[in-house]
């Protein structure tokens, strides 16, 4: 190993986890022991498992704040919440759940997968990793402070002005919300374009486009979408706080628009849907054909419509206008995009049926979660193409048919598959099963209690309940429906307790697992469980789409070489490869740990705050140690190759 | 029969090289988002000039005297930019010093001029829908300018250190290209702001 080399012919090692190269790996990588250690660890494991786990704290929370607020609901004229109270709990339940809940999740799990699944070591950019994490952390603790000093949100999770303007609404509480969501797109933002430079880039020699598992398509897909996509809300949240604090004019009539910040919203608003949805599908589709024991049916069109359905998906979002007065051409557009998106949705759909119907299911927790996740897909997908067309969105919108269908949505097509996933990916993450007997109760409960909990929304809001109503009067006719809803919503939640009890369990006496518990077919499963921090030992070569079934599958003449392959030991180093054939085409330097992505991270935070307090002196002062800490961040560095030795 | 595919035995580069360097990629991406936003900034004022009720523009056409000229030295200043990129290409550290040195040189020069347009404005940010507008979008584009000054800045100060030359040459390439974008995204502001109002876009009083 010289300082000056420039090209290498790569040796060729064979794969052993506990040969001298395996140990001399483990000490490049591994995150170094004690609070600094931990708390500058770029490992995308442990990045993954911190977002996971913070996104299910925030699930958590949010679900209490539902619980309180169902009690209110249980019956008619309760003043448990008064309506400002009222307010601020369910527009942070929306916040937590679309926000910091939804989609941290599934970039956990895509945080701590991609570079498995893709076989590589790491994301392209660890230190970038880190501070996506750190930064999301903090937005959310900013909301939260807001909440604890009694300026939580107020106005809905999307936050129509002119009531979120200044006049209507002039405590801090939309600052707070506007000032969080910023904070959080940059976050997003930055891990999408993490996703998109490490799918492109380094997936190992041989996994062509059309191999790589349709857990990065899904990937993949939401992150470009995210990259044109979050613009949109950060600066229609940037104009408000622009119209609340300063005195600008984009929202407050005469001059301004109010319907420009609907515009602005659900422009990146319904793609977010696809974002928060499309993962999470394409880990059903990479789980659920492992647990058929068969490859998935239809891989190429389930890819394609997953694309087309993110694409589609910039094109829908006048369907959640369509009770605000645009010309009668515009709702006739935008009513037959939202209904013929349906089509690539169901691709999926029928994709998973014949999975199943000429697969051999193994009928455990996870197999439940996916196949409740379909039923619940179904019911979620219908009703969406109901308020899809226009005469009947006029007369539900802003009924609880409405909420009825975003909880069939998020919670169906995103907690159901995250729970799968769980069961799924558990043994891989800590080396230990998730108890069966546990989990049989734990998705019973869930699924029976989120039924119970909100189909009859479904029927309450044809019945013409409004929605984000504190309380309503006694002989409305919905009394006895909104106290099920309430019971409903408290079954589902112990089975969500019952998750928590499990993986704590688990973790101590769960069966230990091996390094492919569920035979399965991708790259993640060859490695040890859980993965050693180098991930894989040497790089493994790909000749088809599931690396371990190729004898049994036996379908072409090439078998994958995973017995031997590049050690890349001359530092902390990975393989970079060509976007579409995936030719080896450079050996990338990784960055040590660092401390710097936490650092600024906090300055960042410590910006936003004196913004919001407007202390002038403070965000100036970060704004110079925000500049410092990107110069020592991206001062050219000889052992990561970017300037002459 | 099956066979084992080889491992691919070629000499690979090492490190951040041209198109294959991760910030390379990143860059690419930022860029792509960052146009999204310019996208949705143009959006807004689009949205705002086509409504019935009309935003207040101006009674006068937008003056070009200051704004034509300064568009000129941002494009001279990619020209530079790029000069010093070739500079670094070729092993010659002195035309890659002086191309980025003249590039942050010009582009100082454009953040006076432009400073001189806000100043010389008979509106405010908070004097209507149009003047909100417009100090938004040129902030939003002073900013992407000034972060710019700053990594050509460090740019030429780490390339009179001698940091790069034909083969480390990543992080020129990296920071040119962001350079590169500021100026095409003055382009569409510029346009928008400047000329449609002569196409006819501004109606009405």
């Amino acid at each position: 190993m010289t300082t000056t080399e420039l090209d290498r012919v790569p040796e060729v090692a064979p794969r052993d986890y506990g040969s001298p190269l395996a140990s001399k790996l483990e000490h490049l990588w591994a995150t170094k022991p004690g609070i600094v250690g931990w708390l500058g660890s770029v490992d995308h494991k442990e990045i993954g498992l911190r977002y996971i786990v913070t996104a299910f704290v925030f699930l958590l929370v949010g679900g209490l704040e539902a619980l309180v607020f169902r009690i209110q609901l249980a019956w008619p004229n309760q003043h448990l919440l008064s309506p400002a109270q009222y307010d601020q709990l369910f527009s942070m339940h929306g916040a937590t759940m679309i926000l910091w809940y939804a989609f941290p999740v599934l970039t956990g799990f895509s945080v701590y997968l991609q570079p498995l699944v893709l076989g590589t070591r790491d994301m392209a950019m660890p230190r970038l990793n880190a501070f996506t994490y750190w930064v999301y952390l903090f937005s959310g603790l900013y909301l939260y402070v807001g909440l604890a000093l009694g300026s939580a949100p107020n106005a809905g999770w999307f936050n129509y002005v002119p009531y979120a303007s200044r006049p209507y609404n002039p405590g801090l509480n939309i600052d707070f919300y506007a000032l969080a969501n910023i904070l959080l797109g940059i976050s997003t933002t930055l891990g999408s374009l993490n996703f998109v430079v490490t799918i492109l880039h380094q997936r190992a020699p041989g996994m062509s486009i059309n191999r790589m598992p349709i857990l990065s398509w899904g990937t993949l897909t939401i992150s470009v979408g995210n990259l044109f996509a979050m613009p949109s809300v950060t600066l229609a949240f940037f104009f408000l706080w622009l119209d609340r604090q300063f005195g600008t004019h984009f929202y407050d009539p005469p001059s301004g628009q109010p319907l420009l910040w609907q515009h602005l919203f659900w422009m990146w608003g319904h793609p977010w849907v696809y974002v928060i949805v499309l993962p999470a599908l394409s880990m059903v589709s990479e789980a659920l054909p492992v647990l058929c024991r068969r490859p998935l049916v239809g891989y190429t069109a389930v890819a394609l419509a997953t694309v087309l359905t993110m694409v589609l998906g910039f094109g829908v979002w006048l369907h959640h206008m369509f009770a605000t007065g645009l010309p009668n051409i515009a709702l006739a557009f935008f009513s037959a995009v939202s209904l013929f998106i349906v089509i690539p949705s169901a691709v999926s759909n029928f994709a998973w049926l014949a999975t199943i119907w000429t697969g051999r299911p193994v009928f455990n927790t996870a197999f439940l979660f996916f196949v409740g996740f379909i039923v619940v897909f179904v019911i979620g997908g219908v009703s969406g193409f109901m308020t899809g067309s226009v005469p009947a969105d006029w007369q539900l919108t802003d009924t609880y048919f409405v909420v009825a269908h975003i909880h069939y949505v998020l919670i169906g097509w995103n907690l159901f598959a995250v729970m799968g996933a769980s069961y799924f990916w558990f043994p891989k993450m800590f080396g230990r099963m998730l108890d069966e007997h546990l989990g049989r109760w734990n998705f019973w409960l869930m699924f029976i209690g989120f039924n119970v909990g909100f189909f009859p929304m479904h029927i309450t809001g044809l019945l013409g309940m409004p929605r984000r109503v504190y309380t309503y009067p006694d002989g409305m006719g919905w009394d006895t429906l909104n106290l099920i809803i309430t019971i409903g919503s408290y079954v589902m939640a112990a089975g969500m307790l019952l998750f928590i009890v499990n993986v704590f369990y688990s973790l101590r006496r769960g069966v230990v697992a091996g390094p492919n518990p569920w035979d399965a077919a991708t790259l993640e499963w060859s490695t040890p469980s859980p993965p050693p921090p180098y991930n894989f030992v040497v790089i493994p070569t790909l000749a088809s789409r599931t690396p371990l079934w190729e004898d049994r599958l036996d379908e072409g003449p090439y078998r994958s070489e995973l017995n031997e392959g590049m050690p890349l030991d001359h530092g902390k180093e990975v393989l970079g490869t060509s976007s579409l054939d995936a030719q080896p085409n450079v050996i990338l330097r990784m960055p040590e740990d660092s401390l710097v992505p936490l650092f600024f991270a906090l300055v960042l935070t410590l910006l936003f705050a004196g913004l919001i307090v407007k202390f002038w002196w403070l965000v100036v002062t970060c704004i110079g140690a925000g500049l410092l800490l990107q110069l020592i961040w991206l001062w050219p560095r000889s052992e990561l190759r970017e300037r002459r030795p | 029969m099956s066979t084992v595919v080889a491992v691919s035995r070629r000499s690979l580069p090492v490190g951040s090289v041209g198109a294959h360097a991760i910030g390379w990629w990143g860059m690419v991406c930022a860029v792509l988002t960052e146009a999204a936003l310019f996208g949705y900034l143009l959006f807004s004022y689009f949205y705002f000039a086509i409504q019935p009720r009309q935003m207040a523009f101006p009674p006068q056409l937008p003056p070009l005297w200051l704004a034509a000229p300064n568009t000129v030295i941002l494009l001279a200043s990619s020209v530079a930019v790029w000069q010093g990129e070739r500079g670094a290409r070729r092993d010659s550290r002195a035309r890659q010093v002086i191309g980025l040195g003249v590039g942050f040189a010009l582009g100082v020069v454009f953040v006076g001029i432009q400073l001189l347009e806000w100043h010389s404005q008979p509106f405010g940010l908070s004097s209507n829908a149009y003047g909100s507008l417009f100090f938004t979008v040129t902030g939003f584009h002073m900013a992407h300018v000034i972060l710019g000054l700053l990594i050509l800045l460090s740019l030429t100060i780490w390339s009179a250190l001698g940091y790069f030359d034909r083969y480390y040459s990543a992080p020129i390439s990296i920071g040119v290209i962001y350079w590169h974008f500021v100026d095409a995204v003055w382009l569409a502001v510029f346009f928008s702001f400047y000329i449609t109002p002569y196409l006819g876009l501004r109606h009405g009083p």
